[in-house]
C-alpha cells in the first residue's frame, strides 16, 4: 500500500546566509492511508511548516514530498487532493455559509443545484443544517470551526490537514470537538494530519504522534509509546510533565546512569523509600500534584490520585516506585 | 471622610474635578468632542449645500438677467438643453473613464504594496504615492501641459523612436483626438488620471491589506486557480476600497474645472460651466443646478454599487 504522505529528507529554510532559519530540517516521515496523525511540538518547531509543505503553500528546499506516491514537486496547492482546516478558519466573510462550503465545488465548475445540495449534506454532517443562509460573521467560534471543516470535506480530499483547529475554542467545546473529529475520521476513512501544541489533544485523538523540536522529528510512535517511553529528554518534558533525572540523579535513586524519565503518576507515598519533604501542593481536581524535595538532593513531582490521603507542606514523606518506571532516554533537550 | 485623612488620594484640583465629571456623565465629554465637528459639518457644510440646492430651484429672468426667487423646475429643464446636457454627458464620461483606468492602474500597485512590500519598500511605496500630492496641483497640471504639448517630450520621444505616426494615428481618432495631446480629450484624461491616481491607490491598498493571507490560501487549497481566487475572493473583499477610491476619482473629476481648462479641447466640463455661470454670466440658479448634478450622479452610483453587493464585505 502506498503511503498517504511521504517525506524523504525534506528541508525548508527561510531567509538566507547567516540569518537563515531551518524551519524543517531533514525530516523523513510516512503517514499511512486512513491514519489519524498528529504533529506535536512547541511553536516554532516546524510542525506547521510541515503541514504547509503537504498543502503546497511552502516548497521544500531539499527532499521529496509524495502524496499517494505522486511527487508533489511541481504540483500547486489547487491541484493537490488535500484540503486544509485553517487555524483562523479563513472563511470568506462576503459569502454565506452555504456558498463557503460549496466554494470548492464552484471553482471546479459543479452546477449550482448539485453543489448547493452537497453543501447542505456537508452542513448536516457537521450538525449545522440550519445555518446555510448565514454569514460567517454571525456564527460562534465553534460553529465557524464546523463550517471550515465542512468546506474542507466537500471536495472529498484524500488527506485532510488540520492546523490547530481547536486552538480558539473553549475547553468544553474543544473536548466535544475532539470526540467528533475522531468519529468523523473513522466514519469517512480519510487520512487526517493534525497539527497541535497541546499534548493532551495529540495523545487523545491520534493513532500516531510525531513530536517536533527545532525543525526535526524527535520521536514518532503511538500515543502510549510517546508518553510512556519518551525517546529524549525533550519528549519527556514536553509530553506530559515528567520528572527528568540527570544520569547522576538517576544513579543515586537506583536507576540507570543515563538520562531518565519518571512519570509523576508512577510514584507513590509509602512507609519505605526515598525520604523527603513536601514543598508544595497543586490541586488538580482529578488528583493532587505534590512537589517533594528529596534528601538525595533533587525535587520530584508526584501525582496522587483523588481520594488518596494528601500530605501537608512541610511533612516528611517517603517515595517509592517500580524500577521499571524509570525510563532511560537520550539526553537531547 | 476628608481628603486630608487619605494620603493616597490628595486634594483634588480643577482638572481632577473635570475628569470626575466626565467619568460620571460620559455624554458631557462626548458632546464636547462632537460639538465642533457637528457645527462645522452641520451648519457650514450641510447648510451651504442646502442653500445651493435651494437656489437651483430659482430661475433667472431672461430680460433683466435678475434671479427670480420663486421655486420652479425651469432651471432644471434648462439643464436638459442639448448644449448643457452635452456638458454633463462629457463630464460623466470622462469621470467614468478616469475612474476605470485608475482602478485598473492602481490595483497592481496597491496589491503589491499590501501583500509583498515590507519595511523600506513599504515606506518607498507610501512616499511614491503621496509625493505627487505634496506639490502644487497647478504646477503639476502646467508641467503636464508642457509634457503633452506638440513640441513636448512625448511627441519628441515618439518621433525619436520612429513612432511619430502612431501618435498621429491616435490623435487622428475623432472626438478624443486633436491637434496635439495637450489640446485633446486624451490629454485631459491623462492628466486627470495622473492627478487622481493616489486617491484610488490608497483606499484600495488599505482594503487589500485587511484581506488575510490565509483567505487566499484557503481559496487555492479548495481548488481555485489564481484567476478564480482573484475573481471570487480578492476582488469582492477589495471592493469597498475600490468603491471608496472610485468615489474620489469620480467626484473629483466631476467637479474639477482647472484641468480641462489648461489641458484639452476648449469644450466645457461641469466645473467650468459652474465657474462661468456664477461668474460672468451671473446665472446662479443654473450654476447651482449644474452643481447638483455630480451629487445626483454620485448618489445613483453608490445606490447601484450597493445593489451590486460592493459593500457586502464591509
Amino acid at each position: 500500500m502506498t503511503a498517504a504522505v511521504d517525506f524523504t529528507h525534506v528541508s525548508r529554510q527561510f531567509g538566507s546566509g547567516a540569518a537563515a532559519v531551518r524551519a524543517v530540517d531533514d525530516v523523513s516521515l510516512t503517514i499511512a492511508e486512513g491514519e489519524f496523525f498528529a504533529m506535536l511540538g512547541p511553536s516554532g518547531s516546524g510542525k506547521t511548516t510541515c503541514l504547509r509543505l503537504i498543502s503546497g503553500f511552502e516548497s521544500p528546499n531539499a527532499g521529496t514530498i509524495r502524496i499517494f506516491g505522486q511527487d508533489m514537486g511541481s504540483v500547486p496547492p489547487n491541484r493537490r487532493h488535500v484540503n486544509t482546516v485553517f487555524q483562523d478558519y479563513a472563511l470568506f466573510p462576503h459569502m454565506t455559509v452555504r456558498d463557503n462550503v460549496a466554494y470548492g465545488l464552484m471553482v471546479r465548475g459543479v452546477d449550482r443545484r448539485t453543489r448547493m445540495a452537497r453543501a447542505e449534506e456537508m452542513l448536516a454532517l457537521v450538525h449545522l443544517p440550519e445555518f446555510g443562509g448565514r454569514k460567517p460573521g454571525q456564527l460562534s467560534g465553534g460553529q465557524r470551526q464546523r463550517v471550515a471543516l465542512a468546506r474542507a470535506l466537500v471536495n472529498e480530499p484524500r488527506v485532510l490537514l488540520l492546523d490547530e483547529p481547536l486552538g480558539a475554542l473553549d475547553l468544553k467545546l474543544r473536548e466535544a470537538m475532539q470526540d467528533e473529529l475522531k468519529s468523523l475520521q473513522k466514519r469517512l476513512g480519510i487520512t487526517f494530519v493534525f497539527v497541535t501544541h497541546d499534548q493532551g489533544e495529540a495523545l487523545s485523538m491520534a493513532d500516531r504522534v510525531a513530536v517536533f523540536s527545532r525543525g526535526k522529528i524527535v520521536q514518532t510512535g503511538s500515543p502510549a509509546e510517546v508518553y510512556e517511553r519518551p525517546a529524549t529528554r525533550f519528549v519527556a518534558d514536553f509530553v506530559g510533565s515528567s520528572n527528568v533525572l540527570s544520569p547522576e540523579q538517576s544513579a543515586r535513586l537506583g536507576g540507570p546512569a543515563r538520562w531518565t524519565s519518571l512519570r509523576p503518576e508512577a510514584i507513590r507515598l509509602a512507609a519505605e523509600g526515598a525520604p523527603g519533604t513536601v514543598t508544595a501542593l497543586r490541586y488538580l481536581g482529578a488528583g493532587t500534584r505534590v512537589s517533594v524535595a528529596l534528601e538525595a538532593g533533587l525535587d520530584l513531582g508526584v501525582l496522587l490520585p483523588a481520594g488518596a490521603p494528601v500530605p501537608a507542606p512541610g511533612d516528611a514523606v517517603r517515595l517509592t516506585w517500580e524500577r521499571s518506571a524509570m525510563h532511560a532516554m537520550e539526553g537531547e533537550a | 471622610m476628608s481628603a486630608a485623612l487619605d494620603p493616597a488620594h490628595p486634594a483634588r484640583g480643577p482638572g481632577d474635578r473635570l475628569t470626575g465629571l466626565f467619568w460620571r456623565r460620559p455624554w458631557v465629554l462626548l458632546a464636547l468632542l462632537l460639538a465642533p465637528p457637528l457645527l462645522w459639518l452641520g451648519v457650514v457644510y450641510v447648510g451651504s449645500l442646502v442653500a445651493l440646492l435651494w437656489q437651483s430651484f430659482y430661475s433667472i429672468d431672461e430680460f433683466s438677467g435678475m434671479v427670480v426667487p420663486e421655486l420652479t423646475l425651469k432651471t432644471y429643464a434648462e439643464l436638459l438643453r442639448p448644449s448643457n446636457a452635452d456638458v454633463i454627458l462629457r463630464t460623466a464620461t470622462m469621470a467614468a473613464a478616469v475612474t476605470v483606468a485608475s482602478a485598473v492602474l492602481a490595483f497592481p500597485i496597491a496589491y503589491y504594496a499590501a501583500r509583498y512590500a515590507k519595511g523600506r519598500w513599504k515606506a518607498a511605496f507610501y512616499l511614491g504615492v503621496m509625493l505627487p500630492l505634496w506639490s502644487s496641483y497647478l504646477v503639476k497640471v502646467y508641467a503636464w501641459k508642457l509634457i503633452l504639448a506638440k513640441e513636448g517630450i512625448v511627441t519628441w520621444a515618439f518621433e525619436g523612436l520612429g513612432a511619430g505616426n502612431i501618435l498621429n494615428a491616435v490623435l487622428a481618432i475623432p472626438v478624443i483626438g486633436g491637434n496635439s495631446l495637450s489640446t485633446s480629450y486624451i490629454g485631459t484624461f491623462l492628466v486627470f488620471l495622473y492627478v487622481w491616481l493616489p486617491f484610488m491607490i490608497l483606499p484600495m491598498q488599505a482594503s487589500l491589506e485587511r484581506v488575510p493571507a490565509t483567505m487566499l490560501e484557503a481559496s487555492g487549497d479548495l481548488g481555485a486557480r489564481p484567476g478564480q481566487t482573484f475573481r471570487h475572493v480578492i476582488l469582492p473583499l477589495a471592493m469597498p476600497g475600490v468603491i471608496a477610491g472610485s468615489i474620489f476619482t469620480f467626484s473629483l473629476t466631476l467637479g474639477d474645472y482647472i484641468i480641462p481648462q489648461i489641458v484639452g479641447s476648449s469644450r466645457l466640463f461641469i466645473g467650468q460651466a459652474v465657474y462661468t455661470l456664477q461668474g460672468t454670466a451671473g446665472n446662479i440658479p443654473l450654476a447651482a443646478a449644474f452643481a447638483v448634478v455630480p451629487i445626483l450622479i454620485m448618489l445613483v452610483y453608490l445606490a447601484v454599487a450597493r445593489r451590486l453587493g460592493a459593500f457586502d464585505a464591509l
